[in-house]
C-alpha cells in the first residue's frame, strides 16, 4: 500500500516537475521529433515546397522540361487568352454555383425529412450515401449509359412513340455542364446530407416546443430559426462543396472527357492535359496557380468566420 | 411504382403549412407523413437507378440491349459480360480484362492502407502527448496542405519520384497515397488520443516506458475504433483514386479505376455497354462492400474524411 502511494505522489511530483522543465525535458527526449519526421517532411517539402517551386516555375518559360528561363506574367497572359481556359472557367462557375446551391437545399430537405421521426429513416440513409461511396469513375460512367442518346432514358421515352423527345445532354454543347452536374449530385449530396443530419440532431428538442408554443409552422420554425442556429454546420458544408468543385476531374474524364468539343473542359483538366499530354508545363504551373489563387479566395474567409469569430 | 405517384399527389393536395396547432397527434397517415413518405421515396428513386440500371444492364446480352429498354429486366439472364469484363476486356494491346486492374489496385491498396496508418497513428500520438517546439505548427501547415488543390503539387512529386527512382513504380504510388493521406489521419489520430485521459499517459511515464513502449503498449490498443474508422477511410479513398493512379504509373500498373476508364472509354471496336457496366460495377463492388458492411463506422469515418474537403 504504502510503496503505491509513494509511487502516487511521486508520479504527482514528476508531472508538476515536467510541467516547470518541459522544454528541456522534451529536448532530452528526440524520439518525438524522430517519429515526426514524416510529417515535418510532408509539410514542409511537399506541401509548401511543392506548391512553391510549381508557382516560382509559373513565372518560366517551361515547355517539355522546367527551365528557370523567367518571363513574368507571360504565361497568365497566354492563359487567359486561351479561348479553352476562359472556357474551363465558365463552365467550373455554371457547375459550381449551381452544384452549391442544388447541394445544400437537397441535402438540407432531405436531412429535413430524415429528421422528422420517421419510420425506415436508416434505409433511406444508406440509399442516399451509398453513391458517395463509388468514385467519380464509376459515377461518371453509369450516368454515361444512362444518359445514352440510343440506348438510355432518351431513347426509352422516344420508344415508347414520344419521338420528338430530346434529353441528351452529354452531346449538347449547352447543356452537358448539367449532364455533369445530375451525376455530380447524385454522388456527393448524400454527405452532405449526413452533415446537417448531424446539425439538425445537435439543435434542443425546447427550441421545437418553444416554436410549437408560440404557434409557429414547422417550415417557418427551419428557415427563421434552425437555418440560422445551424449556420456552422452550413459553412462546413459550404467549404466542403467549394473546395470538391475546384477539384472536379475524375467526373469529367469518365463522364464526356471535356466533350462535346471543348463545352465540359475543366480547370483541373486543363493543368493535367497541359503538364503531362501537351508538355506545355509552364501553361500547366500557371493554371494551377490560378487554382491555389481561388483556393486561397476562399479559405481566407473561412478562416476568418471559423477561427476570427472563435475569439470573440 | 405506381403507389409512389399516388403518395406525391397525396402530398400536392394537402397543404403542410395549414397544419393544426399545439402538439400533432401521430397519426400514421397524416397528411404531413405522405408528403415526407413520398418525398423521400421519389428521391431514393434517383439516387437507386443508376445502380439497378447497371445491374440490368450487365446481365443483358448486346442484343437486348440494343431493343433500348434501359429500365427493363432481363429477358434472359446472361454472366458474360461479367466474365469479359474481368479476364477479356482490353486496353489497347492487353486483352486480360480488368482482373490486371483489380491487383493492381490490391498491390497498391494493401501498402497504402498500412503505411499511412502506421505513421500518421505516430505522428497523432506525438502531437497529442509529446508536443515539442514548432510540432503545432507543423500540423497546421500540414492542415492547410490538405485544402490545396492537388494539381499545385503533381508535378514536383513527379521529380521527387524520379530522383528516388520511384516514378512509375507502385512504391511511388504508395508514398503518394501515404503523404496526401496524412493530414486527415494525423487530424483523426490526434484527435482520438488526446481525448484518452493524461493520468494514463503519466502513470505510464512515471512507470518509466518510453515513447514507443507507450504507444505500443497503451496507446495502440486502446485505438482500436479510430483504427477501423482509419482504414475504412483509407480503403475508399485510395481505391477510388483515379488522379494519382493516372499519373504515378504507367500502363501495366494502372490501378482498376484507371483501367476501367480506358476500358469504357475507348474508341476503338464495338461498344458494348453490358461489358461496361458488368466492368464498372466491379470497380465499385469493393468500396460498396465496406460500405454495406461498415454501416455507421462509414458514416462517421467519411463525416472525419470531410474534413479532408
Amino acid at each position: 500500500m504504502t510503496a503505491i502511494e509513494q509511487d502516487r505522489a511521486r508520479g504527482a511530483a514528476d508531472g508538476r516537475r515536467e510541467k516547470s522543465t518541459r522544454p528541456s525535458r522534451i529536448f532530452r527526449n528526440p524520439m518525438a521529433k524522430l517519429a515526426s519526421l514524416p510529417m515535418i517532411f510532408t509539410a514542409l517539402v511537399v506541401f509548401v515546397g511543392g506548391t512553391a517551386w510549381t508557382v516560382f516555375y509559373s513565372f518560366t518559360s517551361s515547355s517539355l522540361l522546367p527551365r528557370t528561363d523567367f518571363v513574368g506574367l507571360a504565361q497568365y497572359e497566354r492563359l487567359w487568352t486561351t479561348s479553352r481556359w476562359i472556357v474551363s472557367i465558365k463552365n467550373l462557375a455554371i457547375y459550381g454555383v449551381c452544384s452549391l446551391v442544388l447541394t445544400l437545399v437537397i441535402a438540407f430537405v432531405l436531412a429535413a425529412l430524415l429528421d422528422r421521426k420517421i419510420r425506415g429513416e436508416a434505409v433511406f440513409r444508406s440509399i442516399f450515401l451509398y453513391p458517395f461511396a463509388l468514385s467519380f469513375i464509376v459515377t461518371g460512367l453509369a450516368w454515361q449509359w444512362i444518359l445514352n442518346p440510343d440506348f438510355g432514358l432518351q431513347g426509352l421515352v422516344r420508344g415508347w412513340g414520344w419521338e420528338s423527345f430530346s434529353f441528351d445532354p452529354l452531346n449538347n454543347p449547352d447543356i452537358v455542364m448539367f449532364g455533369l452536374l445530375i451525376a455530380g449530385l447524385w454522388q456527393g449530396t448524400g454527405l452532405i446530407m449526413c452533415i446537417m443530419l448531424a446539425g439538425l440532431r445537435g439543435i434542443d428538442d425546447d427550441i421545437w416546443k418553444a416554436a410549437r408554443v408560440d404557434g409557429i409552422g414547422t417550415v417557418k420554425t427551419y428557415v427563421r430559426v434552425i437555418i440560422p442556429m445551424m449556420r456552422p454546420v452550413f459553412i462546413t458544408a459550404l467549404v466542403l462543396i467549394a473546395s470538391g468543385i475546384i477539384k472536379l476531374y475524375d467526373l469529367v474524364v469518365a463522364q464526356t472527357n471535356g466533350g462535346p468539343g471543348l463545352a465540359s473542359e475543366v480547370p483541373a483538366k486543363y493543368v493535367i492535359n497541359y503538364m503531362f499530354q501537351a508538355q506545355n508545363l509552364g501553361q500547366g504551373f500557371a493554371a494551377s496557380t490560378m487554382m491555389l489563387l481561388s483556393v486561397v479566395i476562399i479559405l481566407i474567409p473561412w478562416a476568418y468566420l471559423e477561427f476570427g469569430g472563435r475569439k470573440q | 411504382m405506381s403507389n409512389v405517384s399516388d403518395l406525391n399527389m397525396g402530398a400536392i393536395a394537402g397543404q403542410i403549412d395549414s397544419e393544426p396547432r399545439g402538439p400533432r397527434p401521430r397519426r400514421r397517415f397524416s397528411r404531413a407523413n405522405i408528403f415526407i413518405y413520398g418525398t423521400l421515396l421519389l428521391v431514393s428513386v434517383y439516387y437507386l437507378l443508376p445502380l439497378y440500371v447497371m445491374i440490368v444492364t450487365s446481365l443483358k446480352g448486346m442484343p437486348e440491349i440494343r431493343m433500348g429498354n434501359v429500365f427493363g429486366p432481363p429477358m434472359e439472364i446472361t454472366f458474360e459480360p461479367w466474365v469479359k469484363a474481368w479476364a477479356e476486356a482490353c486496353t489497347g494491346i492487353n486483352c486480360d480484362g480488368l482482373s490486371r486492374g483489380f491487383w493492381n489496385s490490391v498491390q497498391i491498396l494493401v501498402p497504402s492502407v498500412l503505411l499511412s496508418i502506421v505513421i500518421a497513428s505516430v505522428n497523432g500520438y506525438a502531437l497529442s502527448n509529446w508536443k515539442f517546439r514548432g510540432s503545432e505548427l507543423f500540423f497546421t501547415i500540414l492542415i492547410i496542405g490538405a485544402f490545396i488543390p492537388y494539381q499545385t503539387m503533381l508535378y514536383p512529386i513527379v521529380i521527387m519520384l524520379r530522383e528516388i527512382g520511384l516514378m512509375g513504380d507502385l512504391g511511388g504510388l504508395v508514398l503518394v497515397h501515404t503523404v496526401f493521406g496524412m493530414p486527415i489521419l494525423t487530424l483523426l489520430f490526434r484527435n482520438y488520443f488526446a481525448s484518452i485521459p493524461e493520468e494514463l499517459f503519466k502513470a505510464a511515464r512515471v512507470d518509466g516506458a518510453g515513447f514507443w513502449g507507450i504507444y505500443f503498449q497503451i496507446m495502440l490498443p486502446m485505438a482500436l475504433p479510430i483504427l477501423v474508422v482509419a482504414v475504412i477511410l483509407q480503403v475508399t479513398g485510395i481505391w477510388n483514386d483515379f488522379l494519382f493512379g493516372v499519373i504515378y504509373t504507367k500502363p501495366e500498373t494502372y490501378p482498376m479505376t484507371v483501367q476501367l476508364n480506358n476500358i469504357v472509354n475507348s474508341v476503338q471496336g464495338v461498344k458494348e455497354y453490358n461489358v461496361n457496366m458488368a466492368a464498372t460495377l466491379l470497380t465499385g463492388l469493393v468500396p460498396l462492400a465496406i460500405y454495406f458492411v461498415s454501416g455507421k463506422l462509414f458514416v462517421r469515418g467519411i463525416a472525419a474524411g470531410a474534413v479532408k474537403g
